[in-house]
């Protein structure tokens, strides 16, 4: 059980947990305390600290910000302007937009589940108010009429990983296979090392605008969702030469035993590339895929609030241009549950890989 | 007509002043079923020489032949067991060896094959272990897998590169047996590369000392004459087997200490004085 339960932990990424089962099954209790100490109270402190900096440096810009309000209203409209102005503060109607602190974001985060709540149930009447509507309309061969209204940040953030999925599977059939004809062929690898070269360096807001412009050309008499295809085709080829690099690599710097063996086995060029070079540039690739998703989660922020395709880069960007007194805090809770969804999905990869990669020793 | 033969062979690496020639004029002759082991020292060029039975390497000059034709790429009919073991690090047991099995006899059915696999993966003595991954299995266990791998595909030659030599002495004696056992069934004909004179004259017909390279040739060929099968306890004690290993021995260290006086070449070390750190440093070294 005990042991079951610690190879799901390692398994899932959450080995640090592993002290904590071992002291419950009451293994070696110094041993263990020390390490639970180790890998899990201290990181509780240090995200303690971390809040405490935040809500500190939080509050002196906030007074910053303020005092520069109030000293304002003082020259120019004497005391009377500066009771004014702390009334308006007071009321909100004259925003302090510093750096929210950790209790804005939180309280934040919890009205943007509530909104989605609202908005789940508003969809659900909606769906079933235009339920007979749509029927009626299927029969006479017309478009359902759908839901239009606003999107709640779960509907973003579902947009946001749908698009970034369609990235990352575009980058793996885009590099693996490039990445393995390059790793096996000198030539190919050295008559097109210059692309790989100047455009792995090259900026997501670029490649954006690159495939912009292709795929605007491309998509002239469609009119579905272009503005998705343009974010998830610049996520893809932003995201690719990590697996691209890695893949060549490892293909190309196969164990010359593991080749010899295949010419004594008389392997044909077919079994070659798939029963031997393939699985031993496995835990490369793997590599190369897991920093892969890493970056395109990353650029998919910036990719989206320049296509306006809905997710959250769109959603910070519009809260951004809001700029209303929760705004700040908004995009702070975006932050976060960016950050979060990116160690997430970096830690599924690296389950994936472990499991599909071999050790040597 | 030899089984194998090396007319007049000559393999050199490298072009230009990096140029080494490694042998030099081989001629060697291996009738069928006959057990020939090569001692030499390390980097003589004993790998170089297996690799080109194997089909690996070409010849510079002269010719590998095998049954009359020359040697032009690797065949089943010569089973090569690496030094290094080389197992798929990512396969099991049962699907390295499969892999072989599968590769040699491409007609057959599906059953056929595993009961193959199983066959040889026991005659080894590791049908317990069969669906572990080669991390799992100790130095030895490993090198019996390369083993079977080999000669499950039945292979007409041997070809050994010093398959015993990272292995501790235990192991060693019984995979000397095994590999003796399998090759007393149908009496193939092996090629065994060894740096241990002990274990050339337990396990061969006849041993032939390859002097170091490079240029290196081979030496006079030793005949073993006892008979099998060899009792490892009884042969320390038998004359034949301790005249031959001195007499062989003798000749090692005969040729090693003419490569020592072959070096003429003067080394002249740079002149060098220690760092003296500063007082805070001296004694944290690790």
């Amino acid at each position: 059980m005990k042991d079951k339960i610690i190879n799901v932990l390692r398994f899932i990424g959450l080995g640090f947990f592993e002290p904590a089962v071992r002291l419950a099954a009451g293994e070696d209790v110094k041993k263990n305390l020390t390490a639970l100490f180790q890998k899990v109270f201290f990181p509780i402190i240090s995200i303690f600290l971390f809040m405490i900096l935040w809500n500190v440096g939080a509050k002196k810009l906030y007074n910053v910000e303020k005092d520069f309000k109030i000293e304002s209203a003082r020259a120019s409209k004497g005391e009377a302007g500066v009771t004014a102005e702390l009334a308006r503060i007071e009321s909100g109607e004259s925003t302090v937009n510093s750096l929210p602190a950790p209790k804005a974001v939180w309280s934040a985060f919890k009205n943007l589940l509530a909104d989605h709540k609202a908005i789940s149930v508003k969809k659900k009447a909606f769906k079933e108010r235009v339920a007979k509507t749509n029927e009626k309309r299927e029969a006479q061969g017309l478009a359902a009429i759908t839901y239009t209204g606003r999107p709640s940040f779960v509907d973003q953030i579902k947009t946001s990983l749908w698009t970034v999925f369609c990235g990352f599977i575009l980058a793996l059939l885009l590099a693996v296979p490039i990445g393995m004809l390059l790793g096996l062929s000198e030539t190919l690898r050295s008559s097109v090392n210059w692309l790989i070269q100047i455009f792995k360096p090259v900026s997501p807001v670029v490649w954006f605008l690159l495939v912009y412009m292709i795929v605007k050309t491309l998509t002239l008499s469609y009119d579905g969702d272009v503005s998705f295809i343009i974010s998830f085709i610049a996520v893809g080829l932003c995201a690719m030469w990590a697996t691209l690099v890695n893949t060549t690599l490892g293909v190309s710097s196969v164990d010359n035993d593991f080749i010899n063996v295949a010419k004594v086995l008389n392997l044909s060029v077919g079994q070659k590339v798939f029963k031997i070079v393939l699985p031993s540039a496995f835990p490369l690739i793997f590599t190369g895929l897991r920093i892969t998703v890493s970056v395109a989660w990353m650029v998919l922020i910036a990719i989206e609030l320049l296509s306006q395709s809905p997710g959250l880069g769109t959603f910070v960007w519009e809260e951004f241009q809001n700029g209303a007194n929760d705004s700040n805090a908004k995009i702070i809770a975006a932050m976060f549950v960016i950050g979060i969804i990116g160690f997430m999905l970096d830690r599924i990869m690296f389950s994936i890989q472990k499991l599909v990669t071999f050790t040597e020793q | 007509m030899a089984h194998i033969e090396l007319k007049n062979v000559s393999k050199s690496y490298g072009t230009g002043k990096d140029r080494v020639e490694i042998l030099k004029n081989i001629n060697l002759k291996i009738e069928e079923g006959e057990f020939v082991a090569i001692v030499g020292f390390s980097g003589s060029g004993k790998t170089t020489l297996i690799k080109m039975l194997a089909g690996l390497e070409f010849p510079d000059e002269g010719e590998v032949l095998y049954k009359g034709e020359p040697i032009t790429g690797p065949s089943h009919e010569r089973g090569l067991i690496f030094q290094n073991y080389s197992l798929l690090p990512w396969l099991n047991v049962r699907s390295n060896v499969g892999m072989a099995v599968k590769e040699r006899f491409k007609d057959w059915s599906k059953d056929k094959l595993k009961k193959r696999v199983e066959d040889y993966v026991g005659m080894v003595g590791l049908s317990h272990a069969i669906n572990k991954l080669p991390k799992a299995l100790s130095g030895g266990m490993r090198q019996r897998v390369s083993v079977t791998r080999a000669l499950s595909m039945s292979p007409d030659v041997i070809l050994m590169d010093e398959p015993l030599s990272a292995l501790d002495a235990l192991t060693r004696g019984t995979l000397q047996d095994e590999i003796l056992s399998i090759w007393g069934k149908d009496k193939r004909t092996a090629l065994l590369i060894t740096n241990d004179v002990d274990e050339g004259i337990y396990m061969a017909d006849r041993i032939i000392p390859l002097r170091p390279g490079p240029k290196a040739t081979l030496g006079p060929v030793f005949d073993v004459n006892i008979d099998r099968p060899r009792d490892k306890t009884a042969l320390n004690s038998d004359d034949n087997f301790k005249k031959l290993r001195n007499s062989i021995t003798a000749y090692l260290i005969k040729i090693g200490e003419e490569r020592a006086k072959d070096i003429t070449k003067e080394y002249h070390l740079p002149e060098l004085k220690p760092i003296l750190k500063s007082k805070l440093f001296q004694g944290t070294r690790v």
